[in-house]
């Protein structure tokens, strides 16, 4: 049974629609990617997993259990965290009240698990540490990115939404950012990664979707699309 | 957070901007000890109450009873730490916050006044108390008001909340003046019942009655005490949401909604929260205007009256509970300040005409705000929302280490 599963997923704004049909899986422990060009309907694909968007037609399923009425506040709970596009950081929160944002649904049985959770973020983005009582805002993009995952990851998500985590940060954070999330997934946590860093992304991921127009064109490894001629041509930039 | 990580490196952050008067005042304020707090805030609070006796020459207003005009502070300080609660907490624009004081004062007009189809008093009401058993009543109606308007409406944001909270304070208004059968329609509710306590030979009907004209403890006075005291109970009650979860998610909620509900934050039940909490201090503030004035008619809850209350927010500095706070007496205060006046510091003035164009001059100061200071005169510290006592001590350590006031923080340098 896989943990995420997308059944014939339809999202509409308005009349038009953003997301056509769309299905696909996550197993557990997977790093999973979505690619696609602007307007291919990424954002809108995970805004209505994680909860914020309504579908119009077809269900999302998570652990077996059909998901697809449940309030976005309660999907955090049953373990579907987001680290949104644009990284959606509380401005005048200090890094620190963000990362406590983080955690807000989640109840820690001792102080000790408290502190272990964010010790662990600190040891993923020693940058947080430093900047702890610097105000959200006021942070470099890259430093924001940092901020959004490692706030999604205060709620020890079973799976985390990343969208478009690269978005608008120099190369070398780039970088840092994706071995920062290869990292998170070789501990265990399930990853749904939307990109348009297609080189960066598919290289690292278990597997991949590829969107057109709100539909699924092409699917299998990352590494087997990496090498598919008619993905180099439209992603990658290669003739 | 372990406090020791904290402590080993303060002094490496970055260096604090610079700070304004209100921020050092918060900071020398948050720094001091809690019986200190205690010993500074009791007798301020003290001097406050004695406003009214001592009628210092500079602040007394010469067109109106000053203490009158303190009691009409009162309430709208009331009206502003609740309307401070939905728009400077929560961040939802309510532009009809007056119907829920138009409500509050109502309920307790339809329930004591004489001239109402519902009179209760001398049947369950007794009519020495009747006011004080309306409170609780008029507060909970007011509080399911909020809770009615806002289960259709927040679903809505920004602009659109705002105009639909518009329409509702109309329709509050409406209502008052075109059920003649039931409010009185544009002739009002008169006789409405006050406390009647405090009854001597020179004062029949009490300390609270508008007949108690006795200087300086006039009826004025007595209901500025009143709500004064208010004001602490529900300063404390808001206060300490604040600094709970629910004010953790106020503050999410304002900055980010979407990025707040996808961490789990049940938004619409909290603005509904905001709503109905903001809705029940207005009620309040409406209760306390019913039992001074004694009288309600509709053109009191003109919409006018929800800018004033939101110049008196937007002035003070959205979010400060203290800082709307004198916001409300800015507000109230300068008006009858200058009614009466006919010269300033030797310059001859038309006071009254200056008092007439109030709503133009309080325009003028929000545009000049707007550009010059949009956080308000006291603005809500911008960060450290939850830690903020915690973190400045800690700051405040570091920076006096740093200028060699102080050896370095220790151990429990956080505590």
């Amino acid at each position: 049974m896989p943990l995420l599963e997308l059944k014939d997923l339809t999202v509409s704004y308005g009349r038009i629609e953003a997301v056509r049909g769309i299905s696909l899986t996550v197993e557990e422990g997977e790093l999973v990617t979505l690619i696609g060009a602007n307007g291919a309907g990424k954002t809108t694909t995970m805004r209505a997993i994680s909860g914020i968007r309504p579908l119009s037609r077809g269900s999302v399923w998570f652990d077996g259990r059909d998901i697809s009425r449940m309030k976005a506040h309660e999907r955090v709970l049953a373990g579907i965290v987001q680290a949104p596009e644009g990284r959606g950081v509380f401005p005048g929160m200090t890094v620190l009240e963000n990362l406590e944002m983080g955690a807000y649904a989640r109840t820690f049985k001792t102080r000790a698990e408290h502190d272990e959770t964010l010790a662990a973020v600190y040891a993923l983005f020693p940058r947080l540490q430093e900047r702890r009582t610097q105000v959200g805002g006021t942070l470099s993009g890259g430093e924001q990115q940092m901020l959004a995952i490692g706030r999604a990851l205060m709620a020890r998500p079973r799976l985390l939404l990343l969208d478009e985590p690269s978005m608008g940060l120099a190369p070398m954070m780039i970088q840092t950012i994706f071995r920062t999330v290869t990292e998170i997934n070789s501990t265990g946590t399930t990853i749904l990664l939307v990109e348009q860093n297609a080189q960066q992304a598919l290289s690292r991921s278990d597997r991949a979707y590829i969107l057109e127009t709100g539909e699924v064109v092409s699917t299998g490894p990352g590494k087997e699309l990496l090498a598919d001629p008619a993905v180099k041509q439209a992603y990658l930039g290669v003739a | 957070m372990t406090t020791t990580r904290i402590a080993e490196t303060a002094p490496t952050a970055p260096p604090a901007p610079h700070l304004g008067a209100g921020d050092r005042l918060r900071l020398w304020w948050s720094a001091l000890p809690r019986p200190y707090q205690w010993g500074i805030g009791v007798p301020f609070i003290a001097l406050l109450a004695a406003l009214p006796i001592l009628r210092p020459p500079i602040l007394t207003t010469q067109g109106t009873d000053f203490g009158g005009v303190l009691a009409q502070f009162g309430m709208y300080a009331l009206l502003a730490i609740g309307l401070n609660v939905v728009v400077g907490q929560a961040g939802l624009l309510d532009l009809g916050y007056v119907g829920f004081y138009a409500i509050g004062a109502y309920t307790v007009g339809l329930l004591t006044s004489p001239d109402s189809p519902w009179n209760q008093t001398d049947t369950w009401l007794s009519r020495h108390w009747a006011w004080v058993f309306a409170l609780p009543i008029a507060i909970a109606v007011t509080a399911v008001s909020g809770l009615i308007l806002g289960t259709p409406t927040l679903r809505l944001r920004g602009d659109y909340l705002a105009i639909v909270t518009l329409g509702f304070g109309e329709i509050v208004r409406l209502l008052a003046d075109n059920l003649q059968n039931i409010t009185g329609g544009g002739r009002g509710l008169s006789g409405i019942a006050f406390p009647l306590v405090g009854q001597t030979p020179t004062r029949t009907k009490g300390v609270f009655s508008a007949g108690n004209t006795h200087l300086p403890l006039n009826f004025g006075t007595w209901w500025y005490w009143v709500s004064l005291a208010l004001i602490i109970v529900v300063l404390l009650f808001v206060g300490n949401l604040e600094r709970s979860r629910v004010g953790r998610a106020w503050v999410a909620i304002r900055e980010d909604e979407d990025a707040a509900e996808i961490m789990g934050v049940p938004t619409f039940k909290f603005k509904l929260w905001a709503f109905l909490i903001g809705a029940s201090i207005g009620g309040l503030s409406g209760v306390l205007y019913a039992g001074q004035v004694q009288f309600v008619s509709p053109p009191t809850f003109n919409v006018i009256n929800s800018m004033l209350f939101l110049c008196a927010v937007i002035v003070g500095g959205q979010g400060n509970k203290l800082g709307v706070i004198l916001g409300a007496f800015i507000i109230v205060y300068l008006p009858n300040f200058f009614l009466g006046r006919s010269d300033l510091f030797g310059i001859p003035i038309d006071g009254n005409a200056i008092a007439d164009y109030k709503y133009l001059f309080f325009g003028l100061a929000l545009m000049t705000l707007m550009i010059f200071r949009p956080q308000g005169l006291f603005p809500a510290r911008q960060k450290l929302l939850s830690y903020g006592r915690e973190v400045y001590v800690v700051a405040r350590r570091a920076a006096l280490a740093a200028a060699g006031r102080l050896p370095a923080a220790d151990e429990d340098g956080a505590r």
